[in-house]
């Protein structure tokens, strides 16, 4: 299984950032979204994040939720997200799950974490839990050893990215702008300087999400953060293509763009 | 019918001094329930929020202002009204309706606007943002933001925009711009998500007007403390006309702020019993309710922990009311806390119970109540057979059915 710990290692030794690609399970089918994960490893992502598919998405912008949306229609459950995690791990991707907070506090902390880790998964990305809340996941991850990812933003003062940051293991994930998932004209000039206050607080690698969609940005981002993470780009890749497999070889060219992006 | 009108208020009524007790811990947290589970972009903002209100609860001037508004605009005190020909239907026991439909725009949703929109231009905000259900907390921000001159732009469920037509019109009219949510169940929890969206996008210069007593902290405790003049008055009202307590207090449960702003001022009144009634729909055994804290399980919803009609994954199940004010699936964290201490009990009545005493109370009193209202009025004929003909039951009359006759014309065929 692949660590996140030996992804940013080898990065590091190759002197690039690490490309993370978003998907959520179940989309554009279940079994759709493991050829579309595993399509964007072999092109070149380090890490996947397969977002489990939830009802109020409400930090997401309208391309996730479109997704999510389809995603629930097909009739998707927890089952099936651990299930794709399992098939993206087999590519030799770290494997996170991205979710909001009460499908798992539903589920069952532990039973979560549990699952997870036995499906191959390395950790989870939980962008509406709060430090203040934590605590219940930050145990049962440990236990289960899972890495935990918590989210910065460009508002966060220094001290609240602190927190933050010491309810992380695996790597820091700083939103570049203040706003909802998709992808932007530029990535906001906000994300180095975010990037910038939070290395202080933290020996992990520092992620850049939220609005990165093409090369030239992920090129960019890679000039000063650890990992550059694209999701919206990569699905309306999907939601564009007139079939299953033009929706494969889109996703594989983006990555393969990104990819080529993170190593300038 | 006999009327009373209240005494007049004084600027300590409205302080949430923490006199009735039950004020929320440094997490926000009644009990296990409420707290924050929001992207951490928005913390800053709600730290901002709730710093700027500690200040403003004890801040005179800031109290002065807000019941000056109340008197001269929103038309408080308003008054109790007895009404002995429905209660007939009672068992014979004593009702008296709490008239927050005679407020300026109708509802009870007045009271905490006014005290928000005063918040924002402290907070030094231009913008206003809000969602809306059945459009009277949508109006009544587009009313508070046309009187203080801020922006304000509505978010309001496309299935809900079509039912509450009127209302969607009296917003634009007063300057706001409505957009229909057209996603999910294309309803008020589905607003309230675009609301959000649009706030962590422009949080720099946009208050989140929050409409109801759920959400994260410190929106429940606000919205409350600026509704609690519902009860204060009612109180004092009650005592002054019938020189004791109500048997029990009864209101309709959407999100739960026109109940939270009854209930409060009664809450240590250990002989008062605290009466909530949610949308029991087409029936509990139909699936098509809102009846969250009579039905649903403990989980988050909003940025909330509280009750919530969710599956066993914690997918929020749409819920149905024939009223768009009480179709939520959540429900506010004190709600969900008044529940599980025993303090308040909560029921479930249905589309039908609620139209029946929607059309009882126009035939027998000359007061067309809304929808949610009625909810509150149809727990009522059931308490007062149980309570019997002794007992005296103060209602929320939460707002007027105008907004209601697009709805009332089709489901009575007038």
């Amino acid at each position: 299984m692949t660590t996140l710990q030996t992804v940013f290692e080898k990065a590091r030794a190759e002197n690039r950032a690490a490309l993370v690609g978003y998907l959520p399970a179940g989309f554009p089918t279940k079994d759709g979204a493991v050829a579309a994960a595993t399509a964007m490893v072999e092109a070149g992502c380090d890490v996947i994040e397969i977002g489990l598919p939830y009802s109020d998405p409400l930090m997401d912008g309208p391309t996730i939720q479109d997704a999510v949306h389809r995603s629930l229609t097909n009739g998707t459950r927890i089952a099936d997200v651990m299930r794709t995690v399992e098939g993206v791990a087999k590519s030799g991707a770290a494997t996170l799950v991205m979710t909001y907070w009460n499908p798992v506090d539903r589920y069952g902390a532990e039973r979560f974490a549990r699952d997870l880790a036995s499906a191959g998964g390395v950790g989870t990305i939980t962008p509406d839990l709060t430090p203040e809340e934590s605590e219940p996941w930050l145990a049962a991850s440990k236990e289960a050893g899972l890495g935990t990812v918590f989210l910065v933003a460009p508002s966060s003062p220094d001290e609240r990215i602190a927190r933050v940051a010491a309810c992380c293991t695996g790597f820091v994930y700083a939103a570049s702008l203040m706003g909802v998932t998709g992808a932007r004209e530029s990535v906001n000039v906000a994300a180095e300087g975010l990037v910038e206050r939070t290395r202080p607080h933290t020996s992990l690698p520092v992620c850049v999400g939220l609005g990165v969609g093409n090369g030239r940005q992920a090129a960019e981002v890679a000039a000063y953060a650890d990992g550059v993470i694209v999701g919206s780009a990569f699905i309306r890749r999907l939601l564009d293509a007139p079939d299953e497999a033009s929706g494969l070889a889109a996703v594989r060219e983006l990555a393969h763009e990104l990819a080529e992006g993170v190593r300038r | 019918m006999t009327t009373t009108e209240g005494t007049p208020l004084t600027s300590a009524d409205l302080a949430g001094n923490g006199v009735y007790g039950n004020d929320p811990d440094v997490l926000g947290k009644f009990g296990i329930f409420g707290g924050r589970y929001v992207p951490e972009a928005l913390i800053p903002a709600l730290d901002e929020v709730a710093a700027e209100y500690d200040k403003a609860r004890s801040d005179l001037e800031f109290l002065r202002e807000f019941d000056h508004l109340l008197r001269t605009y929103a038309g408080r005190p308003t008054t109790l009204t007895e009404v002995p020909r429905f209660a007939e239907q009672a068992g014979g026991a004593r009702i008296l309706l709490k008239r927050e439909d005679l407020t300026h725009t109708g509802a009870h949703k007045i009271n905490n606007v006014l005290g928000q929109a005063l918040l924002t231009k402290r907070l030094g905000k231009t913008r206003v943002i809000a969602e809306t259900g059945a459009g009277q907390h949508g109006v009544a921000t587009a009313t508070a933001a046309a009187l203080m001159g801020l922006e304000c732009v509505i978010y309001m469920g496309a299935v809900d925009c079509e039912r509450q037509a009127l209302n969607v019109a009296r917003m634009k009219l007063l300057g706001a711009t409505v957009i229909p949510v057209t996603n999910g169940s294309q309803t008020l929890k589905d607003a309230i998500n675009e609301a959000f969206r649009d706030w962590v996008t422009n949080v720099d210069h946009t208050h989140y007007l929050f409409g109801t007593v759920a959400g994260p902290h410190p929106f429940p405790e606000i919205v409350r403390d600026f509704a609690r003049i519902i009860g204060v008055e009612a109180r004092r009202q009650i005592l002054e006309l019938t020189g004791r307590l109500p048997d029990a207090v009864a209101a309709a449960v959407g999100g739960g702020s026109n109940a939270i702003g009854i209930f409060h001022a009664f809450i240590n009144d250990k002989s008062v019993q605290l009466h909530g009634y949610e949308a029991g729909g087409r029936g509990v055994e139909t699936g098509e309710h809102a009846l969250t804290l009579t039905e649903g399980s403990v989980g988050v919803l909003h940025g909330s922990r509280t009750y919530v009609l969710q599956d066993e994954e914690g997918q929020t199940i749409e819920s149905h009311s024939i009223s768009a004010g009480l179709d939520y699936p959540g429900v506010g964290p004190e709600h969900a806390w008044l529940k599980d201490s025993g303090r308040a009990t909560y029921h479930g009545i249905t589309d039908a119970e609620a139209m029946d005493a929607f059309s009882l109370l126009a035939r027998t009193e000359g007061i067309i109540p809304a929808i949610e209202s009625s909810h509150a009025l149809a727990g009522a004929l059931k308490l007062g057979r149980e309570l019997g003909p002794e007992a005296t039951i103060l209602v929320n009359l939460s707002g007027r059915g105008d907004k209601d006759m697009g709805t009332a014309m089709k489901y009575f065929n007038l």
